[in-house]
């Protein structure tokens, strides 16, 4: 039964620009995020080849001066995290199969949704603004750190710095309304029979992050309130000289940006879960457990922040305190990639392209993850801190998550969303071309990092005490791997672009997954389901006995 | 759409009466010299109210059980903020460092007739 | 899809709390952090801060609470609606809800005026730590109570010809909240000396 009445066609304005159905916001996010994500990464590039070849002429932008070095690097950190990351693997995947696959229409507040990606869209127009404006986009690194950030004399971006605040203050908003709705829909509006743990994990998952996100944000948004009255209107809530704390901002900031981290790690787990379990038709292993894991991380989160703060100058009693925290939370990730690698364990493994990424996913986290424990303890992060091997550690948790798991997910729904199969080919040639590169930037940025190199700085050759020429092959090394990393990223486009025409048809089910989405055609029809689902058993039924197919979709009845 | 009554409804007015009787001592209170006096009508008073207004007008008691753990759980992390952040913030001095407002704003490093255009 | 027609999923109820309700509390634990997080840092900076006082001193205490019984007040006019909405009788709870409205306004402009004394003694955003935070704190909250005052003019146009009734009960939960978050505020800013 559905509420559809026949009504006439909506024109193209209504259908793709003012839609309510959570499949077109889907894309809207989806296409806005990819569309940032070449900005974020053309910015890498530009940054890169400053930092490869001091001083040379970039093609395709320029003579890198230092102001603008560090107004890329501010943009490139803020736009990978606020404006790729989080879009595309909550407000993407979120909006596009949270009630496909819990079974319903659409979301509970179809117009709130629209309402979020509209705010989230304005936060990107104001991002981009700030390009345009007198001195250019915020250069004050994306953790904005006061006085630099509350002083136009100091960051030199005074009108970017402030449209900058305003942006993330927009796209806060824009995650806070589309956050809820989706907690919303999925504690209610799930398919009769579907009990708690029934839930594929991925919506678990995506749930989480956002409770997490709801959490965690309310004290940066009021600490975005301070800093823009510090930046316009004279008051002084970070200013020491007028009875306020910078480090007060710092720890606003993080007590947010820690448990941001795993706002964007949860759901990349949850896509990775899914594809695991479909492509070694064999379901989680742990279940419960994977569920309990990920919420003590989302507890936990809470009281790791100040690992970010190790030398700024915080009470060095809370320093140790934090210390335990943060090694303690890299147990129960731990025990998440565990019970991941206990599913593959005895599975039917199929290498198509989407395993390759969710495989590739637990290799390089699991790098990052290690990397973590010497920045976590605040003894040796004394000398780590600020250097490239935090860039390097970072990365190798930030690109699994944002890069990789993306691609698995966009590999993997792809038949689902636009009704073709993706090119496995050209797929396996952009993961090799992507996956491979990607260890030969960050690799030798370890080694630089554990050498010295510092980083935001723009050219080594100005400050004497950290210029180390001999380490320059590394740092060109890296700038070259980048460049075949982007050129393979073409793959990637012109088969997305390409299948979407020409790709072999997909059917509802080409995968042989037993989720919901699987069961409605390939794209779903507005409305989704024909006949409302009824759910009987929980989602990685594969490999029942005595069962023709290996696997037991969720709907079928006993 | 009907709502379905989920709750039943006390006197609210009694309810109200009682808050501004409250609203009253708390301001009789504030008068007072004496710290603790003053600390209890202002505070206590307010955690008084509140727990009315939530329990009465909200009818948190009579909703799942889940909800006012969920607000209860945002006060905690708010606290946690609190416990984490006061040693630095609310600390003027230490073993070995005063936070004294510096009496010039500080020198900046940049040059700053480099132009960044 | 037409304007009004609801999706099946918001009419469902695993949970057993209807979706309106539910993404009321949503809404008001991630005020709470937001709140929160803003006065936390007010506390920390006030403790350590005891030369605040003086500054403290001149906030207008009288306007304070009158303030705090028009919200009361308010509260218990939406809390009212509730209970005529619980009777399904739509126009009694919009009478109700506008009353509540009504309050808002009321407190708004004495705000207003309370907040030109100030300024006229010369006390503005900038005037130093305890005022950045009165300001911002206050403003804050008012602009909370102005957001409300709207959602629930909207609400009661809907309530009056016994439409959507169950959001009467929902926007007096966030009235509620921002009441509460007042109850705190004013002990905070002009009591404690």
């Amino acid at each position: 039964m559905s509420t559809e009445v026949q009504h006439a066609e909506p024109g193209f304005f209504r259908k793709y620009l003012w839609s309510t159905d959570h499949k077109i916001i889907a894309m809207q996010y989806l296409f806005t995020g990819m569309a940032m994500a070449m900005i974020g990464g053309y910015f890498a590039y530009v940054f890169r080849m400053q930092l490869g070849f001091p001083n040379q002429y970039v093609p395709g932008y320029g003579i890198v001066t230092p102001g603008r070095y560090n107004a890329l690097v501010t943009m490139h950190g803020s736009i990978m995290i606020f404006w790729v990351a989080m879009p595309v693997l909550i407000a993407a995947f979120g909006n596009f199969l949270i009630p496909l696959m819990l079974g319903c229409d659409d979301m509970a507040f179809p117009r709130i949704n629209r309402l979020s990606y509209q705010i989230f869209l304005l936060s990107v127009l104001v991002l981009l603004s700030s390009f345009l404006v007198k001195g250019g986009p915020f250069g004050g690194a994306w953790t904005s750190y006061p006085p630099l950030s509350a002083s136009g004399a100091y960051n030199l971006t005074p009108i970017g710095a402030t449209l900058w605040l305003l942006a993330v203050a927009l796209e806060f908003v824009a995650f806070l309304l589309g956050g809820i709705n989706f907690t919303v829909t999925t504690m209610n509006s799930r398919a009769p029979g579907m009990k708690m743990y029934d839930i594929p994990i991925l919506i678990w998952m995506i749930i989480l992050a956002n409770v997490i996100f709801m959490a965690s944000v309310g004290p940066l948004i009021a600490g975005a309130v301070m800093l823009l009255f510090d930046q316009t209107m004279s008051t002084g809530f970070f200013d020491p000289t007028r009875g306020g704390d910078p480090l007060l901002w710092q720890h606003l900031f993080w007590f947010f940006g820690h448990p941001e981290v795993y706002v964007v790690l949860l759901p990349a787990m949850g896509i990775v879960a899914e594809i695991i379990a479909v492509f070694s038709r064999k379901k989680i292993f742990g279940y419960k457990t994977v569920l309990y894991t990920a919420w003590a991380v989302g507890f936990l989160s809470f009281v790791v922040w100040a690992h970010h703060q190790f030398v700024a100058g915080i009470d060095p009693r809370m320093a140790n305190i934090f210390s335990v925290t943060t090694l303690l939370i890299s147990v129960p990730v731990t025990e998440m990639v565990f019970l991941y690698i206990a599913t593959l364990y005895g599975g039917s493994i199929h290498l198509d392209t989407p395993m390759l990424w969710a495989l590739a996913f637990i290799a390089e986290f699991m790098i990052g993850g290690v990397t973590g424990i010497f920045l976590g303890s605040s003894g040796t992060d004394i000398y780590l801190h600020d250097t490239y091997f935090l860039i390097a550690h970072f990365h190798y948790t930030f690109v699994p998550i944002a890069i990789i798991a993306v691609f698995a997910g966009l590999t993997y729904w792809y038949p689902k969303m636009f009704g073709r199969m993706l090119n496995e080919t050209l797929g396996k040639i952009h993961f090799w071309g992507t996956v491979i590169p990607f260890n030969v930037i960050f690799i030798p940025l370890f080694i630089t990092g554990i050498a010295g190199d510092q980083r935001r700085v723009y050219d080594y050759a100005q400050f004497a005490e950290q210029s180390r020429p001999a380490l320059q092959h590394l740092r060109t090394t890296s700038t070259i791997a980048l460049l075949v990393m982007l050129s393979f990223q073409f793959v990637f486009l012109f088969n997305f672009v390409w299948s979407l025409r020409s790709g072999k048809s997909a059917g509802a089910n080409p995968w042989r997954s037993t989720t919901l989405e699987w069961t409605v055609p390939s794209p779903p029809p507005h409305g989704n389901f024909a006949v409302l689902p009824t759910v009987y058993r929980g989602p990685y039924e594969y490999g029942v006995p005595g069962r023709a197919d290996d696997f037991f979709p969720q709907d079928i009845p006993d | 759409m009907t709502t379905e009554a989920h709750v039943q409804h006390p006197n609210y007015v009694k309810v109200w009466a009682i808050l501004v009787a409250l609203l009253v001592v708390s301001l009789v209170g504030s008068m007072s010299h004496i710290r603790v006096v003053l600390l209890i009508a202002a505070f206590g008073v307010a955690l008084v109210k509140a727990y009315l207004v939530a329990k009465n007008f909200m009818h948190v008691n009579v909703e799942k059980r889940w909800v006012p753990y969920l607000l209860i759980m945002c006060l905690l992390f708010i606290a946690i903020l609190f416990a984490g952040v006061a040693p630095d913030v609310m600390q003027r001095s230490g073993l070995n460092w005063n936070k004294n407002p510096a009496s010039q704003p500080a020198q900046t490093g940049a040059t700053p007739a480099v132009k960044n255009e | 899809m037409s304007a009004t027609a609801k999706p099946i999923a918001n009419t469902r109820s695993a949970t057993g709390i209807p979706t309106a309700r539910l993404i009321t509390w949503w809404v008001i634990a991630s005020e709470i952090v937001i709140f929160g997080g803003l006065l936390a840092s007010y506390v920390m900076h006030r403790i350590s801060h005891p030369e605040w006082a003086e500054s403290a001193s001149h906030t207008l205490t009288w306007a304070g609470a009158f303030n705090t019984f028009v919200l009361l007040t308010s509260s218990l006019c939406a809390v009212l609606a509730h209970q005529a909405a619980d009777a399904h009788n739509g126009p009694k709870a919009a009478k109700f809800l506008r009353l509540t409205s009504l309050g808002g306004l009321i407190f708004l402009c004495v705000k207003a005026y309370e907040w030109t004394i100030d300024i006229r003694e010369g006390f503005v955003l900038s005037s130093g730590g305890f005022w950045s935070f009165y300001y911002t704190l206050a403003g804050l909250h008012g602009l909370h109570v102005l957001a409300g005052m709207i959602i629930m003019l909207i609400v009661a146009a809907d309530a009056a010809k016994n439409r959507e009734l169950q959001r009467v009960e929902c926007i007096g939960l966030y009235w509620h909240f921002v009441d509460i978050v007042w109850i705190f505020l004013f002990p905070l800013l002009y009591i404690a000396r």
